[in-house]
């Protein structure tokens, strides 16, 4: 069932031109750093995750910018704790180490997944987030795909959020 | 400009570009909807939740207060447009705040906000790429989602160089974007106060859903540090897990999309720190998050609506713009003639009648021709013709009365204070029927003579380029009358309802319908009923509507209680029936004619299901044939039943897909409106003259259709019955067993 999920979210996320990487636990920061475009800054995914294997600490990517560095990078690289298949969509975390920031003021996001935490249903993802924020009174944000518009007369994306999606899922085993 | 200036202005200029986006937005919601497993059950399930929390609406307001001071935020409840904008005013002095960036609200354009502010000599910056198109060009929104729907690329380039004279001429969709995304991406970041709406709010947790694509309402928060939340009270859910239908429907119903690029679930004041841009020494996590939150939840008429049975329903829009893409009229025209002071398209009329109040929703109302097809695209399922019916109905009670001398005799109906004359024409259409078969052909000849159109137009507002009617000497029911039922052992026993225009119109059809049934065993009676209450119903005449309602179950209840079916041919009045009358008559009446009432091709088709032989049937004679159906026959899922059973009998059938022709009863004849129905019928006219198409013989279901296809094409139209009635003097009579 679970690759069936993963199939599911490659392939919703490819309707918006997301390429979608597969890649074991310990090979996360490698993959990071074949898949960004520097300059690249990023949060420390092993507070994210509380997983020390996805840290960033040897990869080109600076962790915990100064603003000026986030404006000048091209790839913000940051968590996602939750992934809806049937949509391609990510649950974006709004945090104090500004994972908001990073994610959106960037031309590329990369966006880090665990295979574990997708879930097919629409419904099933915001009953669960219901309960996290009704507990926490925290944010998320359910972001699928890049930033987009029509307003100009055509559909481009790239609007005021990133240009580029591309998703790394952390799979079980490999 | 007069009303028809005015409309025919808008089609030139902005038409083209406002049926292009919409008409793709609502081919977008079809496929996207088609997607999901359960449509119908999601939405009914977010009309579920919208019906409790309006009901409970006090309480949850006293819930989100309570959850958003917990969270550390303000909350203000404002009375009106005036209260609301003052509070505003007094956070941005407060923030000593030179710059407001806005996303995309449209309860901040209700309150002309941006006005209050810019009083005050601070910098009000709209972010949604839309929005900030239309600040520049000083224009108002057409559309409630896609703003500058009605700008064409072409024109936001000439803007865009015009203003910016940037070095290279700007010109492709790309090309524009970016050199936005730039400008307005500077002065998001140097601003201090961040102005958002709220798609959603939950009350438990204080929880702000915010539906965008493009990015900006994210940097609008994030990149500021006093928030203003602006929402009308109507959109407070219970809990965030009550986000979930409307996150899955207001995209596909919208603009097609199955999810917008972000969804925002914001328990404010959110935890991202908020930083100064221009600093290169100090990391994001070490600045503080010290961020002010104001949630204005605006009144503004809207509790009153709540006491409002007929407009409370509008409450439940989630503002996604079906209602206006699906409208065969606001695809021609936009937001610009449909539209009020704020909304726009079919829902606009509860909006601007509960908010601005009934003179500005009558600027507008007539465009909405009762079609239906916004219904079923309505993810809160609100019956949106019907806020429409009510409200033309208040409209024509505080209106002039119409001359005496005028109305009586021709309008014998039971509106006490009285509708303006040409809807009182076109309400009262069964005495002028009943004048004008009584006294064909001379009838025909004097109405059309030049002095008679041009004095229709002056009086009545018909326009002189339609053609009128021609009224039949013999009626249905006359016809019948003369002759014996061919019959004796009947399969079913059916009444054929004889409908203002069959009866008096188009009788052919009526005939043709007779014919049809006994040929399948049918026992038929053609007896003297009243007309439908369709036309007055069409005017806004409710209590004249709902005394035809009353005749027509009068003389139809006993014929039922004696076991017939009613079988109705012109789709609009089958609507009547099963739908409309609901509102109009007690449950009982209603649901004894509802549950009887068949379209005439869906009983056709529950005969040959039945096993009813179809040997008495007209052969096929043209087989490659173009079928139009009627808009409320649509709405009601019968369209499916003409086509099964032609194609049952050997035709191969080409359906239309437009969502109405444009005629849409007496629309089409008045003459602030001829060209705009025309113009809607040319996109009829468009597919039924494809190549492929364009040699096939036609046929409609409606009335009006028949009439519009008439005027439109070189080939005549037949409703769908006539090819099935038996040649005459061949198997007339013959009949299974």
């Amino acid at each position: 069932m679970a690759s069936d999920t993963l199939a599911t979210f490659e392939s919703s996320l490819a309707e918006y031109d997301v390429p979608v990487t597969r890649v074991g636990r310990a090979a996360v920061a490698s993959q990071v750093n074949d898949v960004v475009e520097p300059p690249a800054v990023g949060v420390a995914l092993e507070e994210t995750f509380a997983d020390d294997a996805f840290s960033l600490a040897d990869t080109d990517v600076v962790v915990d910018p100064t603003p000026v560095e986030l404006r000048e990078a091209r790839t913000g690289v940051t968590g996602a704790r939750l992934g809806v298949a049937d949509y391609g969509t990510v649950a974006l975390e709004q945090t104090d180490r500004g994972s908001e920031l990073v994610s959106l003021f960037v031309d590329t996001h990369v966006v880090v997944v665990r295979e574990t935490d997708l879930v097919t249903e629409m419904e099933t993802a915001i009953e669960s987030l219901g309960d996290e924020i009704d507990e926490s009174r925290g944010s998320a944000i359910l972001a699928t795909g890049p930033s987009a518009t029509a307003d100009m007369g055509a559909l481009v994306r790239g609007a005021h959020g990133p240009k580029d999606v591309r998703a790394i899922v952390v799979t079980e085993d490999a | 400009m007069s009303r028809v200036d005015d409309i025919r202005d808008l089609m030139r200029t902005e038409g083209a570009a406002i049926a292009a986006n919409t008409q793709g937005f609502n081919e977008g919601r079809y496929a996207s909807v088609a997607d999901l497993e359960d449509y119908e059950a999601l939405k009914s399930e977010a009309r579920a939740i919208k019906e409790d929390a309006i009901e409970r609406l006090p309480e949850l307001v006293d819930r989100l207060e309570t959850s958003v001071v917990e969270n550390g935020g303000t909350v203000y409840v404002a009375e009106d447009a005036a209260d609301a904008n003052e509070y505003i005013r007094s956070v941005v002095a407060e923030r000593d705040a030179s710059r407001v960036v806005k996303s995309k609200s449209m309860t901040s354009e209700e309150l002309e906000v941006n006005e209050a502010l810019e009083a005050d000599g601070v910098d009000v910056l709209e972010t949604d790429l839309g929005e900030w198109v239309l600040q520049l060009a000083e224009e108002a929104p057409s559309h409630i989602v896609a703003p500058a729907i009605h700008k064409s690329r072409e024109s936001i380039a000439d803007l865009f160089n015009e203003l910016f004279d940037p070095e290279e001429p700007l010109e492709t969709a790309e090309e524009l974007t970016m050199f936005a995304r730039e400008k307005l991406g500077e002065r998001i970041v140097d601003s201090e106060v961040g102005i958002t709406g709220a798609n959603f709010l939950a009350a438990e947790s204080g929880t702000m859903a915010l539906v965008t694509s493009e990015g900006n309402a994210r940097k609008t928060v994030a990149a500021t540090d006093t928030h203003i939340a602006v929402a009308g009270v109507e959109k407070i859910v219970p809990s965030v897990a009550d986000f979930q239908p409307f996150v899955e429907l207001i995209g596909r119903s919208g603009t097609g999309q199955d999810i917008t690029s972000y969804v925002s679930l914001l328990t404010p004041p959110v935890e991202t720190p908020a930083v100064d841009f221009a600093d290169d020494e100090t990391p994001l996590s070490a600045f503080a998050n010290d961020r002010d939150f104001h949630l204005v939840l605006v009144d503004n008429g809207r509790l009153a609506m709540r006491e409002d049975d007929d407009l409370r329903e509008t409450l439940y829009c989630i503002r996604c713009s079906a209602c206006a893409n699906s409208c065969a009229n606001f695809q021609s025209v936009g937001g610009h003639a449909f539209g009020g002071e704020t909304y726009s398209g079919g829902i606009a009329t509860g909006w601007e009648a509960g908010i601005e109040g009934l003179d500005t929703a009558a600027e507008f109302n007539d465009l909405c021709t009762g079609c239906t097809r916004c219904v079923n695209a309505c993810p809160v399922e609100i019956d949106i013709p019907w806020i429409n019916t009510v409200v033309r109905d208040r409209i024509n009670r505080e209106g002039e009365r119409p001359a005496e001398w005028l109305v009586d005799g021709l309008t014998p109906d039971a509106e006490a204070d009285g509708a303006p004359l040409q809807k009182r024409f076109f309400g009262n259409f069964e005495t002028v029927a009943r004048l004008g078969s009584a006294t064909a052909p001379v009838s025909n000849w004097l109405a059309d003579t030049q002095t008679a159109r041009w004095l229709m137009d002056r009086v009545l507002g018909v326009d002189p380029r339609r053609d009128l009617p021609q009224f039949q000497r013999e009626t249905l029911v006359e016809w019948f009358a003369n002759r014996a039922s061919t019959v004796t052992d009947p399969v079913r026993r059916a009444v054929v309802y004889p409908d203002l225009y069959t009866n008096h119109v188009q009788v052919e059809r009526g005939k043709a319908a007779v014919e049809v049934l006994e040929a399948l065993g049918v026992d038929v009676v053609v007896p003297e009923v009243s007309s439908s209450g369709r036309a007055p119903f069409s005017q806004g005449m409710v209590a004249t509507a709902t005394d035809h309602a009353e005749r027509v179950y009068e003389v139809l209840s006993p014929h039922i209680a004696d076991g017939r079916d009613v079988v109705v041919i012109e789709p609009s009045d089958h609507a009547m029936f099963v739908s409309e009358y609901e509102k109009l008559v007690d449950e009982s009446t209603f649901e004894t004619l509802a549950k009887h009432s068949y379209e005439v091709m869906e009983y056709v088709y529950g005969l040959l299901e039945s096993g009813a032989d179809e040997g008495g049937l007209a052969a096929v004679d043209v087989e490659e044939i173009a079928y139009h159906a009627h808009c409320q026959q649509r709405t009601l899922g019968l369209e499916a039943h003409t086509v099964a059973v032609l194609e049952r009998l050997g035709y191969d059938v080409v359906t239309s897909d437009v969502e109405c022709c444009g005629m849409a009863g007496s629309f089409g004849y008045k003459s602030d409106y001829y060209e705009l129905s025309m113009d809607v019928g040319d996109r009829l006219a468009a597919q039924l003259d494809a190549e492929g198409v364009s040699e096939r013989p036609v046929v409609a279901s409606g009335t009006s259709c028949l009439e519009q296809i008439d005027a439109l094409l070189e080939r005549k139209p037949r409703h769908p019955v006539e090819l099935l009635a038996p040649k005459s003097g061949g198997a007339t009579g013959s009949r299974p067993q």
